[in-house]
């Protein structure tokens, strides 16, 4: 059952700017090859893998340390990391399975793609440790399709980890066996969630599972499955090396460790930064260069689209954490953070949103199948000089009865940006469906 | 037919899942006949899911669910452009339009001589990147200025 196949790919990076960064799920990035086995070595990698597996430490006291971290699901959720570990069956009669969810494909973000291109042993390294805790003999890392080199480079840092003996049979001597596959999306939103992206793995279409139940008991080939964010996995090793209190106390209370933003749209730097969570939105925009063109903010979509849209006099004063975002009345998400600038039309901004969750709805439950072309169809017919003022309402109504209402959150994540876009812009709607054109532009 | 490398490739992703789980390597083994015949056909389709011992309906389906699963012939070189939100605030309509003009094509439409493709794209998951574009599903552009989409459709004359 041995794998082979070697990347001949050489990764090499531009030496990033990391100042002002607080570098953990990416801390190879102060390196000069970054993504090698060497360097990541050099850092102390895989020693608390061997420390755990040759000392035989209790799975008990690792998801202890996990819970002590403060860690929450980075891939959106936010939910506690050590919990989740808690609810595998900790004896079952047959293969546990543990899968990584690397299927980034919400407008915005990008974070775990540098994760697998710049740290992959670490991403490695963190899911070892948790197959150890939760017992599981194989796992895989889902990869969404459209970064196909990124995937091949993955599989050639799997291969890497299996010659060294991190990955295969009876690890550093021990009984423990865990082996570890990267496998590809192919263009699918949907499969960010994690049931979707189970029966992806399995072979088929991409439509989400009701749960319960849930992947604990019922998950890969029917069998319990834990299923973590990339970026959660590879806090890990940093928590198992420094202690679950040091990683929370990078933090803020309820929001432990860092967190990486990835920021797109109009700033003079856009890109990954991971920095202490808590950081004052206006510190993180200054670390991206500040709004491009020496431009003012209009707006920011905080986690990605999924998340409700923050207009720029109420974003000045949020702390980029859990609870901060949440008193913004919007979400960290998976911090996928897009700028927006005051040349910005909110209009055709959320008319492209639209159609991009109408395009990615699986089309199982009627109301987001049906509620997002509706959506759509409604915002076309605005930004083509059709619109009618009591469309404003009907979008509203839509979206609230799409939330909700769905087996997955992808209703409510197609619903969000409506509400929250009508809500902080309503005069920008107004005026386009009066005068047939947009108030920002006047195209 | 399935060609001997195409069998050995789908054979390697088989080994990532158990014995009785050969559907499992249906996303790879598409994806792996694609890359080889540049497009699926409904008899290429067939072909994987007799070689997976899966019912072709199934293969069928997973085929028409993804977006970089191309039911239709789409040139030597699909060309994929994001107009997604973040690409979008950067510009990535004037990409479009200058590819446009450039091909001489719309979305979905092939160049006479059969070379090129342009395709809308969803979100690709690079948007610290862009403007950005694929071609063949592989190949990833990013930072996309005029002159970058001119010398890279050069390259591929």
């Amino acid at each position: 059952m041995a794998a082979t196949k070697k990347s001949t790919m050489q990764k090499t990076v531009v030496k990033t700017d990391i100042a002002g960064q607080t570098l953990v799920t990416l801390r190879t990035l102060t390196e000069e090859n970054p993504a090698s086995l060497e360097t990541y070595l050099k850092l102390g990698g895989y020693a608390s893998l061997k420390r755990i597996v040759t000392e035989k430490v209790k799975a008990t006291d690792i998801i202890t340390e996990v819970k002590n971290s403060g860690l929450r699901g980075r891939g959106g959720a936010g939910f506690p990391t050590g919990l989740k570990w808690s609810f595998m069956p900790r004896y079952f009669d047959g293969t546990k399975y543990l899968v990584c969810n690397t299927d980034e494909g919400e407008p915005g973000t990008f974070k775990d793609r540098d994760i697998i291109r710049y740290n992959p042993h670490q991403l490695i390294e963190g899911m070892v440790i948790a197959a150890y805790t939760l017992g599981a003999r194989v796992g895989y890392n889902y990869i969404h399709g459209e970064i196909w080199q990124d995937y091949e480079f993955f599989e050639g840092a799997l291969q890497e980890a299996r010659d060294a003996g991190y990955l295969g049979e009876n690890l550093f001597g021990s009984n423990f066996s865990f082996d570890l596959y990267a496998v590809h999306g192919y263009g699918a939103y949907i499969c960010g969630e994690e049931t979707a992206l189970i029966e992806s793995i399995e072979g088929k279409k991409g439509q989400p599972r009701f749960k319960p139940p849930f992947p604990a008991s019922y998950g890969v080939f029917g069998k319990p499955t834990n299923v973590n964010n990339t970026e959660s996995y590879t806090s890990i090793p940093w928590i198992m090396q420094h202690g679950g209190k040091a990683f929370a106390d990078l933090g803020v209370p309820n929001s432990g460790g860092t967190k990486i933003f990835a920021v797109s749209g109009h700033v003079e730097k856009p890109g990954n930064y991971e920095v202490k969570m808590g950081m004052p939105f206006r510190e993180l925009l200054a670390l991206t260069g500040g709004v491009w063109k020496g431009r003012q903010l209009k707006a920011v979509i905080p986690g990605g689209p999924s998340t409700a849209v923050v207009p720029a006099a109420a974003m000045m004063d949020v702390t980029m954490d859990y609870d901060g975002l949440s008193k913004a009345r919007s979400s960290i998400g998976a911090g996928s953070m897009i700028v927006m600038d005051e040349t910005t039309c909110m209009v055709k901004t959320l008319h492209r949103l639209s159609y991009f969750f109408y395009e990615e709805s699986c089309g199982q439950c009627t109301p987001c199948r049906e509620g997002t072309g509706w959506v759509y169809r409604v915002l076309d017919r605005i930004v083509n000089g059709q619109g009618k003022m009591e469309d404003l309402d009907l979008l509203t109504d839509i979206s609230n009865n799409i939330s909700g209402r769905t087996i997955c959150a992808l209703g409510e994540a197609a619903a969000t940006p409506v509400l929250s876009f009508i809500k902080h812009f309503r005069p920008e709607f107004e005026y386009y469906i009066q005068h047939g054109k947009s108030m920002v532009d006047g195209k | 037919m399935l060609s001997p490398e195409a069998i050995a490739n789908i054979d390697y992703e088989l080994t990532k899942y158990p014995a009785n789980q050969r559907q499992a390597a249906v996303m790879s083994a598409l994806r792996i006949v694609q890359m080889e015949r540049g497009w699926l056909s409904k008899e290429s389709i067939t072909e994987v899911a007799q070689y997976l011992g899966m019912p072709e309906i199934a293969a069928m389906e997973v085929a028409t669910f993804y977006n970089m699963y191309d039911l239709h012939p789409v040139g030597q070189y699909k060309v994929t452009v994001c107009t997604n939100i973040s690409c979008m605030l950067r510009g990535s309509d004037e990409i479009v339009n200058y590819l446009q003009s450039k091909l001489g094509v719309g979305f979905n439409e092939i160049t006479p001589d059969g070379k090129f493709c342009l395709k809308e794209g969803e979100c690709m998951g690079c948007c610290g990147g862009a403007p950005l574009m694929h071609v063949n599903n592989t190949e990833m552009h990013e930072f996309l200025t005029i002159e970058k989409v001119d010398a890279i459709i050069e390259g591929l004359k």
